[in-house]
C-alpha cells in the first residue's frame, strides 16, 4: 500500500538522513554568520567558526595568566565535580526513600504527598532561600541540583515498585524472608535498572539546574563562563561551550545506557 | 537517494540565506523612525519620564521621526540588543560601550553625558575596615561590570592588585541576600539601588566608593555612529528632549516635585531613597555643563584607564593585540588607540546645539 507511513528509507542512507538536519543547521549558521559579518566584520553575535576555534584552543591548551590554569578544562572539572557529587547523592536519596515508600503502606500514607508537593515545587525560585542556608560556596550548587532531580527519581521509583507483581512479595514471604531480604535480594535488583533510566531522564534537568547555580554565584564552571562572557556577547567562547555541555550530556546517557545494559543484562529481557 | 539529499540540502541552505537576512543587523540610512533603549538606573529615570509625558514626542515631531524608547528589566540584555542592532541606541556605562558594542566592531557615539557615579557603586565590608584589609579574601561582585573596574581601582590605592583577593561572580540581587542575611560573604562590590540595602546591614562598613574616583563612571546614552550621520535629526530630538527633561526636573517648580516622585516609584523605591541615589550620581543638568566635561582632557586619561583595565581583563575581544585594538575619538579630534579602527566616539556637538540654544 502506497501510503507515507508505509514508504521506508533505503537502510545505507539512514545515518546520512540522521546527519542531514545537523548539517542544514550548520550551514544555515555559516550562512547567517556570512551575512552579519559582512555587514559588521567585528560581529559577535554570530562568530565564524575559525573565530570560535581559535578562542577554544586558546581556553584548552593556553594556561590562563592569572590563575594559571587552562580555563576550558578547569571549568569541566569543576562542572562535573559538582554534577558528580548531586548525582550520586540524588541516587542514593532516591534508591533510599523510594524503596522504603514503595513497600511501607505507612510510610507512603505518611510521605507520598509531601514528595509529590516538593517535586512540583519549582527549584530556581527558592534559590535565595538556598544560598542563605548553604552559602554561596559548593554546598548550595550541589544542594539545588539534588533537589531538582531527586523527587522525580524518588516517586518514578516508589511507582515501579508498587506495580511489582505482589505475587513475588508472597511468595517470598512463604519461603521466610525478612523484609531486608525481600529488599535485597528482590526490590534492588528489579529496581536498579529502572533507577538508571531515571538517572538518564534526570540528566538534562540537572545541567539545567547546575549552570543556573552556576550563573548565580561562583568563580569556575561551564555555566559561570557563560553567564561571565554574556555580559560582553562573546558567542566565540558561549556556542563551543554549549556543543560541549551537549556531547558531556549526550556521552553520560550513552554510558549510563552501557552500564545498565552490562549491570542488568536480564532487565533489557522482558522490555526487548 | 544521494541525488535527493543534495537536492533538499540546497533547498535547506537557500531557505537558511533567506531566513538569515532576516537576522542581519540594522543597516544605516535615512529614515524616519528609530529606536532606543534604556534600563532602570537612577541616571536615566528621566528616559522614562520624558517618553511617559510626552516630551520625546514633542522633540520627535519637530524633526519629522519618530522615537520609539523602550525600558528593558536587564541592563546587559539591552546593551546585547543594542549590539546586535536591533535598536538604534541605548543607555550604558561608557566602559561598557567600549567592551561591548565598540569592541564589537559596532561604531557607538556616546550622544548625551548624562551622570557619573559620584557614590553609587561601592565596596563594602562585613568584617574589615580598609581597603586593604580584602587581601587573601574573597569578593563577591558581577565581574566584567563596572564595579570589578571600581575594585581595580581600589586595590591600587591601597598597593594591590587583583591577584591579591579571589573574585566570585554573583548576581547582584543574590549578593544583597548573601551579603544582608547570612556570614556566606563578606565582602561585596555593588551599586545602587542594591548598595543602599548593602550599607545598611549592621558592622558593615564602605570602604570605597566612586567618589574616590569621580568622572570616571560615566552614565551615557549612545547612538550607532552611522545611523546618526544619515539621521542627525535623531541627535537632535534625543539631545533636545533629554535637556528639556533636565530643566523641568531642576526648575524647583511643583511639576519639579512631581516629576521626581513620579521617577521614584518607577525605579521601584520611595522618594527618600530615589533623592538619596541621585544625591551620589552627578548630574550634568545643564548642556552646557555636559560640553566642558565631554570636551576636557581629563576625559582622555579616564578612557585611557577604562580601556587598560578593559584589555587586562580581554574585555575587548579575542583579536586586541593591544589597549590600542580599539580607537576612541574625542570631540576635538584627538584619537586613542588605532585611528584607523575608531569605534567610540565622544560627541559634543549636539549638546553645544542645546548649549547654543539652537535646537
Amino acid at each position: 500500500m502506497r501510503r507515507i507511513i508505509n514508504v521506508k528509507p533505503d537502510p545505507r542512507s539512514l545515518a546520512l538522513l540522521g546527519l542531514a538536519p545537523f548539517v542544514g543547521l550548520l550551514g544555515l549558521y555559516v550562512a547567517s554568520s556570512a551575512v552579519r559579518l559582512a555587514a559588521n566584520p567585528g560581529d559577535k553575535l554570530l562568530p565564524p567558526l575559525s573565530a570560535m576555534a581559535s578562542t577554544l584552543s586558546r581556553l584548552a591548551l593556553e594556561a590562563d595568566a592569572r590563575t594559571g590554569q587552562m580555563v576550558f578544562w578547569a571549568d569541566t572539572a569543576a562542572s562535573l565535580q559538582r554534577l558528580g557529587l548531586a548525582i550520586a547523592a540524588s541516587v542514593i536519596i532516591a534508591i533510599t526513600v523510594g524503596t522504603i515508600l514503595g513497600l511501607v503502606p505507612w510510610a507512603k500514607a505518611l510521605g507520598n504527598p509531601l514528595i509529590a508537593a516538593i517535586s512540583l515545587i519549582p527549584p530556581l525560585a527558592l534559590l535565595p532561600i538556598l544560598f542563605i542556608v548553604f552559602g554561596l560556596d559548593e554546598l548550595s550548587k550541589v544542594v539545588l541540583i539534588a533537589i531538582g532531580v531527586a523527587p522525580f527519581m524518588i516517586r518514578d521509583l516508589a511507582l515501579r515498585i508498587e506495580q511489582m507483581p505482589y505475587e513475588l512479595l508472597i511468595k517470598a514471604q512463604t519461603m521466610g524472608a525478612s523484609t531486608w531480604q525481600i529488599i535485597v535480594r528482590i526490590v534492588l535488583p528489579q529496581m536498579l535498572p529502572r533507577v538508571i533510566d531515571a538517572l538518564r531522564f534526570s540528566i538534562g534537568p540537572a545541567w539545567l539546574f547546575l549552570i543556573a547555580a552556576e550563573a548565580i554565584a561562583a568563580t569556575n564552571g561551564l555555566g559561570y563562563r557563560i553567564f561571565l562572557v554574556r555580559r560582553y556577547l562573546a558567542m566565540d567562547v558561549i556556542l563551543p561551550y554549549v556543543v560541549w555541555i551537549t556531547l558531556l550530556a549526550f556521552a553520560m546517557d550513552f554510558a549510563l545506557r552501557l552500564l545498565s545494559a552490562r549491570l542488568f543484562p536480564w532487565a533489557r529481557i522482558s522490555t526487548s | 537517494m544521494h541525488i535527493r539529499l543534495k537536492r533538499l540540502l540546497a533547498y535547506a541552505l537557500v531557505a537558511g540565506s533567506i531566513f538569515s537576512l532576516s537576522a542581519a543587523p540594522a543597516a544605516a540610512e535615512q529614515k524616519t523612525s528609530f529606536k532606543v533603549v534604556w534600563s532602570i538606573y537612577a541616571g536615566w529615570m528621566p528616559w522614562g519620564y520624558l517618553v511617559d509625558h510626552g516630551i520625546m514626542k514633542k522633540w520627535a515631531d519637530k524633526y519629522g521621526i519618530e522615537v520609539e524608547v523602550t525600558q528593558l528589566n536587564d541592563y546587559v540584555e539591552s546593551i546585547n540588543q543594542y549590539a546586535a542592532g536591533k535598536f538604534d541606541g541605548a543607555a550604558m556605562a561608557s566602559m561598557d560601550a567600549l567592551t561591548i558594542p565598540a569592541a564589537g566592531g559596532v561604531d557607538t557615539t556616546v550622544l548625551v553625558m548624562g551622570d557619573y557615579s559620584n557614590g553609587n557603586d561601592g565596596i563594602v565590608l562585613k568584617k574589615g575596615k580598609t581597603v586593604a584589609d580584602m587581601k587573601g579574601q574573597k569578593v563577591n561582585l558581577v565581574e566584567f561590570s563596572v564595579s570589578h573596574y571600581l575594585l581595580a581601582r581600589a586595590l591600587e590605592s591601597a598597593g594591590l592588585t587583583e591577584k591579591d583577593i579571589t573574585t566570585v561572580n554573583t548576581s547582584e540581587n543574590d549578593a544583597v541576600a548573601a551579603f544582608t542575611g547570612s556570614d556566606s560573604i563578606q565582602n561585596v562590590v555593588s551599586w545602587n539601588p542594591m548598595l543602599s540595602d548593602i550599607k545598611k546591614t549592621p558592622g558593615a562598613t564602605p570602604v570605597f566608593d566612586s567618589s574616590k574616583i569621580p568622572g570616571e563612571i560615566m552614565d551615557v546614552m549612545t547612538v550607532n555612529t552611522e545611523t546618526l550621520k544619515d539621521n542627525p535629526a535623531l541627535g537632535k530630538a534625543l539631545v533636545g528632549a533629554w535637556y528639556e527633561m533636565l530643566a523641568l526636573m531642576n526648575s524647583g517648580t511643583p511639576e519639579a516635585a512631581k516629576a521626581i516622585e513620579s521617577m521614584a516609584s518607577a525605579s521601584g523605591t520611595d522618594l527618600a531613597g530615589f533623592k538619596a541615589q541621585l544625591a551620589t550620581t552627578y548630574m550634568f543638568n545643564t548642556p552646557a555643563e555636559a560640553v566642558q566635561f565631554t570636551t576636557a582632557p581629563a576625559l582622555s586619561k579616564t578612557m585611557d584607564l577604562v580601556r587598560t583595565f578593559s584589555f587586562d581583563h580581554r574585555l575587548l575581544g579575542e583579536g586586541a593585540k593591544s589597549k590600542d585594538a580599539v580607537g576612541i575619538a574625542f570631540p576635538d579630534g584627538t584619537v586613542l588607540g588605532d585611528p584607523n579602527n575608531v569605534k567610540l566616539r565622544f560627541d559634543a556637538s549636539f549638546t553645544k546645539m542645546a548649549a547654543d540654544g539652537k535646537l
